[in-house]
């Protein structure tokens, strides 16, 4: 059914259809309307689940580890400070093979301490051992949960799904709401291999030495590769029953012939589109490529997409603060001991919720066009603010 | 003891805890109290290191160890899950932790357990250090204690402050039964972990457990220094319902011990001894057991 929603609710409601059995999250901005979504779900009868009031983001995440390890459908949601306070139950979660799933409403990091949406959050837990895909609208968003679900299951690996903050979170859109039969014969109940009863007692989280250790993260490196394919997979199955397809690990849009390709991920896609949707009317070849899963890191896919390029830039909304965006250095691994490699550049555009205009794609785009010499730089910087804050520093 | 009875061992023998270990002791006590039917949770540190070394695995129950500091999360996890699956039917589940992962970095996590009101009985094996790490200072290490983080020194006589009363804390959130407890004192626990069991909703259960390395005792003095801490009024064993005190093992006055006896055979406590001064720092030590006898009504 098609319905005019906000992007939190929309992810409440597709979460809700899916069946949790636990959700426990705690309120940050701009996460909280989903977990206040739920909890009115709730709190109407509307969703069955165990819902826990957590006293921090670290006890939300501990919450759903220890219902995830007793064999229920575990859901929590967070952003920005909330996910780096979960970190050390992020690696903790992924080690133990527990399929939880998580949106991370993607906000800035402080500080300056600053509410707005960057990826520089979830960027920054890349490996943690957390599958990793990335939203361009409102839609693909919910579908993204109902996919993660069913991938987590499947391969025991958790799923992050990450969605810009207010961008996403807080825009209002047409979204296409499955019925519940619909995700039910899409997403089975969770029949978890292993959980804690003692009917089988089993231990989980044991200690493993220098004799062992290694082999058990190779396990967990090796999981995780493999789980390209199903995620390739799981979202051919959910275009099949869906009908909607927007793409597995990386996605061309007007990429063919382009001699320029710009690389993203989230919702700067849309802008992104209608710029290059002009640049091509005006004769320009450029492309977009973007990049859904983050992690597992589509490689080979990503060589294959830009192999054909002359310049790539890389548009993101992170840093790796004394080298470049984060997605960028990741692209230029795709192209290690390869005879030709386009001249790549990164963008880091976006920061704390600065405006990415049509005209900042745009101006990125021509000067790669008629300079493609490798650089790296801060888009869209006031110069004024810039001035005054260094004389501030000083 | 039988073959079978070693067999039917819940926490089995082969860990590799230190000879006398009060912890192992107080922990094989819990379990074979609360019995098969239990899913515990165990925050990093000893227990958790010397039980379960990839491969092996002390549990013949099920067990999980997350991280240092979400035991009791972890715990309030599984037990919303258990009845959000259905599968509450007796099954009890159990915190347990030593007393860095409860009084320090676990604190927030007990508490919004605690709160919340979840059917969990959180045990905290009260080392008075950690233990795990090398026997740094905790918010239980007694005062003046010497620890690796509070040395002794010119300018120090070890710990500076006292126990953290965790008891009190975790009664005013309202917890349904806390017991102290001691490993001293075995059939002590089993009554008190039964009884916790008998409870609905939160509970909480600190064991005093001797950490022979870390106090620098000799491994076969772990009882008798759990003992002597009782008898000297130093770790009072009382039990609290609904936040009220109902009952305290009351100290016999031949039982009755000067915390000398206590402090004397323990290197942690060498240095009031030693050094000119630290009968002054003993005498300290007997006022706060003296308190205890008197707050508690010990005597009797
Ligand atoms: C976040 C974090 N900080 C520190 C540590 C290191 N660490 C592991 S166990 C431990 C002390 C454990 O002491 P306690 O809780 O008293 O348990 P015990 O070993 O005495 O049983 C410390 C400091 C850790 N594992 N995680």
């Amino acid at each position: 059914m098609r319905r005019i929603l906000e992007g939190s609710r929309a992810v409440a409601e597709f979460v809700a259809l899916c069946r949790p059995k636990v959700v426990c999250a705690y309120p940050i901005t701009p996460q909280t309307h989903i977990v206040e979504d739920l909890a009115r779900m709730l709190a109407d009868g509307r969703l069955d689940a165990g819902y826990v009031l957590a006293d921090s983001e670290f006890t939300a995440a501990s919450v759903v580890l220890g219902a995830s390890a007793t064999g229920a459908r575990a859901y929590t949601a967070t952003s920005s400070q909330g996910l780096l306070l979960m970190t050390e139950v992020m690696f903790n979660i992924a080690g133990m093979r527990l399929p939880v799933v998580m949106t991370v409403a993607n906000r800035a990091v402080s500080a300056p301490i600053n509410i707005w949406n960057d990826q520089q959050d979830s960027m920054s837990l890349r490996d943690c051992g957390w599958i990793q895909m990335y939203a361009e609208d409102v839609q693909e968003a919910g579908d993204m949960h109902i996919q993660a679900f069913e991938i987590a299951e499947r391969l025991n690996i958790p799923v992050m799904v990450c969605m810009d903050g207010y961008i996403l979170t807080h825009a209002t859109e047409t979204v296409d709401v499955p019925g519940p039969e619909q995700v039910d014969s899409y997403l089975p109940p969770f029949e978890p291999r292993f959980y804690l009863t003692p009917d089988d007692p089993i231990t989980l989280g044991s200690m493993a030495g220098p004799d062992a250790y290694m082999e058990i993260r190779m396990l967990l490196h090796q999981a995780m590769q493999k789980a390209s394919q199903a995620i390739v997979d799981s979202a051919a199955r959910f275009a099949g029953e869906f009908g909607r397809f927007r793409g597995d690990l990386v996605e061309g849009y007007r990429d063919s012939d382009a001699e320029v390709l710009l690389v993203s991920m989230g919702s700067l896609l849309g802008t992104m589109k209608e710029v290059v949707d002009e640049l091509r009317d005006e004769g320009h070849p450029v492309g977009i490529i973007k990049v859904r899963t983050v992690r597992p890191f589509p490689r080979n896919q990503l060589h294959e997409a830009l192999h054909n390029a002359r310049v790539v830039g890389v548009v993101e909304k992170d840093i790796s603060l004394g080298l470049e965006g984060i997605l960028c250095s990741e692209i230029r691994s795709a192209f290690c001991g390869a005879s030709l490699t386009p001249n790549i550049s990164s963008f880091v555009v976006g920061l704390g919720g600065r405006d990415v205009r049509k005209r900042d794609i745009r101006k990125i785009a021509l000067g790669l066009l008629s300079d493609d010499t490798c650089r790296v730089e801060m888009t869209g910087v006031d110069h004024e603010v810039l001035w005054s804050a260094h004389q501030i520093e000083d | 003891m039988s073959n079978e009875q070693v067999e039917s061992r819940l926490m089995a023998y082969g860990h590799t805890a230190c000879a006398g270990c009060g912890e192992a002791l107080a922990a094989r006590t819990v379990l074979e109290a609360a019995g098969r039917n239990v899913i515990l949770t165990n925050a990093t540190g000893c227990l958790e290191v010397f039980t379960t070394r990839f491969p092996r695995s002390s549990w013949q129950v099920p067990w999980i160890h997350s991280l240092f500091e979400n035991a009791a999360s972890v715990a309030s996890g599984i037990e919303v899950a258990l009845k959000a699956l259905g599968r509450d039917t007796g099954t009890k589940v159990i915190a347990q932790a030593g007393d860095g992962g409860t009084a320090d970095i676990g604190m927030g996590a007990l508490s919004g357990m605690l709160e919340r009101g979840h059917d969990i009985l959180y045990v905290c094996y009260d080392t008075e250090v950690y233990s795990n790490t090398g026997y740094q200072r905790s918010g239980l290490t007694p005062l003046n204690a010497l620890t690796t983080t509070s040395p002794t020194g010119k300018m120090s006589w070890g710990n500076a402050t006292r126990k953290k009363d965790l008891p009190a804390i975790v009664a005013a959130h309202g917890a349904v039964y806390i017991a102290t407890a001691s490993a001293g004192y075995p059939v002590d626990i089993q009554r008190k972990i039964k009884k916790a069991l008998s409870f609905t909703g939160p509970k909480y259960v600190q064991i005093h457990s001797p950490c022979v390395s870390g106090w620098g005792v000799e491994s076969h003095l772990t009882v008798r220094m759990a003992q002597a801490a009782v008898n000297s009024g130093l770790y009072p064993l009382f039990e609290m319902e609904d936040g009220e005190i109902v009952r305290v093992r009351k100290i016999k006055r031949d039982d009755l011990v000067p915390v000398d006896e206590y402090l004397r055979p323990q290197k942690r406590f060498a240095h009031l001894y030693r050094y000119p001064g630290g009968d002054e720092h003993v005498k300290q030590i007997q006022a706060v057991a003296d308190a205890n006898i008197e707050r508690y009504g010990l005597l009797g």
